[in-house]
This record gives C-alpha cells, sequence and structure tokens, in this order.
C-alpha cells in the first residue's frame, strides 16, 4: 500500500506539472515557473505559522498568491527597464531568501524544515493520513494534490483555445477581445497552486523539473499541442513510477531519483526524435551531402 | 456586414503614442472611407506598427479617440480582423495549418464554446482562397515564409471582418505569394471591405492602393494616391533619406539607409 501511495502522489504531481508545463515551456516562461516555485516558499511558511499546520486548503490558496505577487513584481520591474532575467533573478531569490529566514526564525516553534521543503519526503506521505468524509485511509497530499489536479483540468478543459491562442499568438488574442492578462493570471495561480501543493512530497526545487523536463520531452515528440500535453502528462507518470522503483532499488531519493529518470528519458528523446533529433539531423544532413556530391 | 453608410469604417483622431516618454507618433488624425485599399508608407520607426496596434488597443495611448463605424472598438471587435507582423510569433508552436487559421473564429465563439465542424469548414474554406488548401494539415514550422504568410493571411479571412488591418504582409514572400496576396486585396475590396496595409515596397505603392498615408511620426500626408504619392511629399516624409530616379513614366522610388 505505501508503494501505491507514493507512486500514486508521484502520479498526481506529474498530471498537474505535466499540463502547466506544457504552456510555460510553449510561452518560454520556463524560468518563472522556477521563479513561482521558489518564491511561494515565505507563503508556506508564514501560512504555516498561522494556522499551525500543514493540513489546510486556505493554505494552498494563500501561499499560491504569493506566487501571483511574484509574477506582478516581476513584470512592474520589467517595466520599469529592469533586465527580464534580473528581475526574474531578484524577486525570487529574494522571497525566496525572507522564507528561508522566517523557517531559521521560528524553528522551535513550528515543524517545518528547510530539507523537506527543499527536496520533500514522499517516503512518508503515506503516514500522514486524514479523515475526508469517512474515509480515513487516503494521505493528506494525494487529497490536496487530487484537488489541484481537478481544478486544473476544469480550468484548462473549459478555457483550451484561449490558453491556447494566448500561447501561440498574444497579440490577435487581445485583439480578438480575449482578455489575455487575465489567463495569463490564472495560468501563473495554477502554477502556484500546484508547486504548492507538490512542495511537500517531491520539494521546492524539483517540482521545477516536473514542471520543464516532461514537457519539453514531450515539444520534441509531437506536433500537435494537445498530443504533447498527453506525453508530457504520460512521460511524468512514467518518471515517477520508474523513478520509485529505481529508488527503491538503490536506496535513493525517491523525488531526486524522478525528475533524474526525467532527464534521461528527455536525453533520449533529444537524440531519437523525429523531426529535432540530432540523429535525424545527422541522417539529413549526410542525404544532403551525397545529393550534393 | 450592413453598417450604415454614413459612419466612416475608422475614424482616428489626435492619436499620440509614447515609449518612455519618447512620442513615436504625434496627433495624428484621419478618416478612412469604405470600399478603399491604403497603404500605411513611412521610413523605419516612423511609427506604422505602432499606430496600428494603438488603434487596436495593443498598445497604451497617451491620448486620442479611435471609432470603428462610430462606435468604439471594444464594440466592434468582430467587424475588425488583423495580419500582424509574421516574425510575431514563434512558427515551432506545436500546430498545424488548419488549426491556426481556426484560431480566427475563437473571437466569435465566446468565452465557452469549442471550435467545431463549422469553425473547420470556415477555416477549409479561407485556405483555399489563399491556396493553402493542400498544406491544411502541414506542421507550420514547415512550411516557406510564404506560405505561413498566407495562413495568416487566411486566418484574417476567417475572422469575417469588414475592416482590416495588415502589418507588413508582403515582406520576405515569394513572388507567388504577392500576387496570391493582392489579388485577395482586390476580393476583399470588391466586396465592400476596407483595408489598411503597412507597406515598404515603395515601388508598388501607386499598382497596389486606391489611398496612401505618408507617416513619420506626424502624419504628413494622406489621401487619393495619385494626389498624395508625390515626390515632394515623399521627400518631406523620408527626409534626406530617399533617393528618387527619374524615368520614361513617372519616378522610380529607392529607399536608401
Amino acid at each position: 500500500m505505501m508503494e501505491f501511495w507514493i507512486i500514486g502522489t508521484g502520479a498526481l504531481v506529474a498530471i498537474a506539472c505535466g499540463i502547466l508545463g506544457c504552456f510555460l515551456v510553449l510561452r518560454r516562461m520556463s524560468l518563472i515557473g522556477d521563479a513561482i516555485s521558489h518564491s511561494v516558499l515565505p507563503g508556506i511558511v508564514i501560512a504555516f505559522m498561522i494556522s499551525g499546520s500543514r493540513d489546510s486548503l486556505g493554505m494552498l490558496l494563500g501561499a499560491s498568491v504569493l506566487g501571483l505577487i511574484t509574477v506582478f513584481l516581476i513584470q512592474l520591474f520589467q517595466q520599469s527597464g529592469v533586465q527580464s532575467d534580473a528581475s526574474i533573478g531578484v524577486v525570487f531569490t529574494a522571497l525566496f531568501a525572507v522564507g528561508v529566514v522566517l523557517i531559521s526564525l521560528n524553528a522551535r516553534q513550528v515543524d517545518l524544515d528547510l530539507d523537506c521543503v527543499l527536496f520533500g519526503e514522499i517516503a512518508y506521505v503515506h503516514w500522514n493520513t486524514i479523515s475526508v468524509l469517512g474515509i480515513d485511509f487516503i494521505p493528506k497530499s494525494v487529497w490536496i494534490l487530487g484537488i489541484t489536479v481537478l481544478f486544473i483540468l476544469v480550468i484548462i478543459g473549459l478555457f483550451y483555445k484561449q490558453f491556447k491562442i494566448c500561447a501561440f499568438d498574444p497579440a490577435m488574442a487581445l485583439a480578438c477581445g480575449i482578455p489575455v492578462a487575465l489567463f495569463h493570471y490564472v495560468l501563473m495561480g495554477l502554477v502556484s497552486m500546484t508547486t504548492v501543493a507538490s512542495f511537500e512530497s517531491v520539494g521546492a526545487i524539483l517540482v521545477v523539473g516536473m514542471l520543464i523536463v516532461p514537457a519539453s520531452t514531450a515539444y520534441l515528440l509531437t506536433e500537435r499541442l494537445s498530443v504533447m500535453i498527453l506525453y508530457s502528462v504520460l512521460i511524468g507518470i512514467a518518471c515517477s513510477v520508474f523513478g520509485y522503483m529505481i529508488a527503491a532499488w538503490l536506496d535513493a531519493s525517491i523525488a531526486g531519483m524522478m525528475v533524474t529518470v526525467a532527464g534521461a528519458i528527455f536525453a533520449i528523446a533529444l537524440v531519437f526524435s523525429p523531426r529535432h533529433g540530432l540523429l535525424m539531423r545527422l541522417r539529413r544532413r549526410r542525404k544532403w551531402a551525397e545529393v550534393a556530391g | 456586414m450592413n453598417h450604415s453608410n454614413l459612419q466612416a469604417p475608422l475614424s482616428v483622431s489626435g492619436l499620440t503614442v509614447a515609449y518612455q516618454k519618447k512620442p513615436v507618433l504625434r496627433n495624428v488624425s484621419f478618416e478612412v472611407p469604405e470600399g478603399k485599399l491604403i497603404g500605411i508608407v513611412g521610413p523605419n520607426g516612423a511609427g506604422k506598427s505602432t499606430m496600428i496596434k494603438a488603434i487596436l488597443g495593443l498598445l497604451p495611448r497617451v491620448s486620442g479617440e479611435v471609432e470603428i463605424y462610430g462606435k468604439r472598438y471594444q464594440d466592434m471587435r468582430k467587424s475588425v480582423g488583423y495580419v500582424p507582423q509574421r516574425e510575431s510569433v514563434d512558427w515551432d508552436f506545436p500546430t498545424n495549418a488548419l488549426d491556426v487559421v481556426m484560431m480566427g473564429r475563437y473571437g466569435h465563439l465566446g468565452w465557452f464554446k469549442r471550435p467545431g465542424t463549422k469553425e473547420r469548414d470556415m477555416a477549409m474554406d479561407c485556405l483555399a482562397k489563399v491556396g493553402m488548401k493542400e498544406f491544411a494539415h502541414r506542421q507550420i514550422s514547415q512550411l516557406s515564409g510564404g506560405q505561413q504568410q498566407r495562413v495568416f493571411l487566411a486566418r484574417a479571412l476567417a475572422q469575417h471582418a469588414d475592416l482590416y488591418f495588415m502589418d507588413e504582409p508582403f515582406v520576405g514572400v515569394d513572388a507567388m505569394t504577392e500576387r496570391a496576396i493582392i489579388t485577395l486585396l482586390n476580393e476583399l475590396k470588391a466586396q465592400g471591405k476596407t483595408v489598411l496595409v503597412v507597406h515598404h515596397d515603395l515601388a508598388t505603392v501607386r499598382e497596389y492602393f486606391d489611398w496612401v498615408m505618408l507617416l513619420n511620426v506626424e502624419l504628413v500626408a494622406y489621401g487619393p494616391t495619385e494626389d498624395v504619392f508625390t515626390k515632394s511629399l515623399l521627400h518631406q516624409t523620408y527626409g534626406g533619406r530617399l533617393a528618387v530616379f527619374d524615368q520614361e513614366d513617372g519616378a522610380v522610388l529607392v529607399e536608401s539607409r
């Protein structure tokens, strides 16, 4: 049962991250995902200090607000003339540092340690169950991640065409009357929510890997957005299954192994991808050389 | 389609746009007559694209009023079609030509409706009109520059608009695409539609456009091509950056940088 819940938690993280990651990668906003995942830390700590526990959905939403503030600040700095990569760097490191300070100040009162926040403790998810509607054997993180995934599926499902056109051609979308800024912040809100929901199991750093790596791999393998999202989710789930199995065999970090597997799959895709692949490019070049020769 | 004939398709008054306090467009006012092809001409940095974007609300304006058929743009979006510069989007985006053209219908679908068979058929028709039907399922990165431009035009056609803005549709396209675009522009005109085109190639202005707008931060001249597209007004627009060579039948113009 323990294995089931660990892999299940990983799979839910993979689904949430896999869907959102595609839009981040296509909008060239991978770094924003990275920034959000770090700067929600003070939000998590403050929410934890107020509620004294990690259980509430309120905390999930409260900490997510900090993700939106991050995005807002980054844009504000960019508009006032700061280089875009510099403004991302400034905002997320500063907010992350505040989080680190808050944790160290409250280390005695608060049961929240930095290692757990950074790297997650997916191995222990099955110990932390809560009773909802009389069902008491489902881990808390599965509940929270499940709700997050459901929320993402509903929002992206309802507004798929808007998210798609905003990713491809925001100017045209705006001219058509689609509120591009609103959908931008909805997407950022969903990324924040996912990061907060995942931090306990895979940690603030590795969640970036789950956001970006499977989506980038899927990008290499298809030429349709819907298929890219499907592949991204499937690759993410595969990472959580094989990552767990290899980690259990080697007795290594589970979350770390999940993202390591993701990296390995990416490398394989990069070599063998039908269109972008290194192998294909080499073969094509040979063909041209033959034609030319 | 049945707009009252009393109202001009587009009327702009006192339009000023600035990037960080430096005005890139100063106090531009004009009115566009219905059913004309209008070329917007001016040197680099004259604010041609900026003007279109400000009219469409894509850039904040410092001052100025824009009316589309006598109403606010917000209420008239469905009557307006926009063809952005080709380089403004990522052509490696995972999608095919048909899908891009269907995006032209998104504005009409409202918040929740999904594109279906009807939108698909419409998009196919529009692709056929630009001679791209056989490329409908081709991934967009595998199209040539000219073909990509034609996909953008087909998407604008799918918007079923009455007033079109096109930002440099002739840049970097092959001769066949250029002909396809100009045929299409004339077809739109025959249907009583109005098209504003940002244009770079001075040699073809006389042949392509009924009206011309000469722009260099301020509006230099605006009116029917034969009245406005003259040597002296062009000199005024381009300053010293224009070489004019007289030939037997009129002037050949070369923009020098």
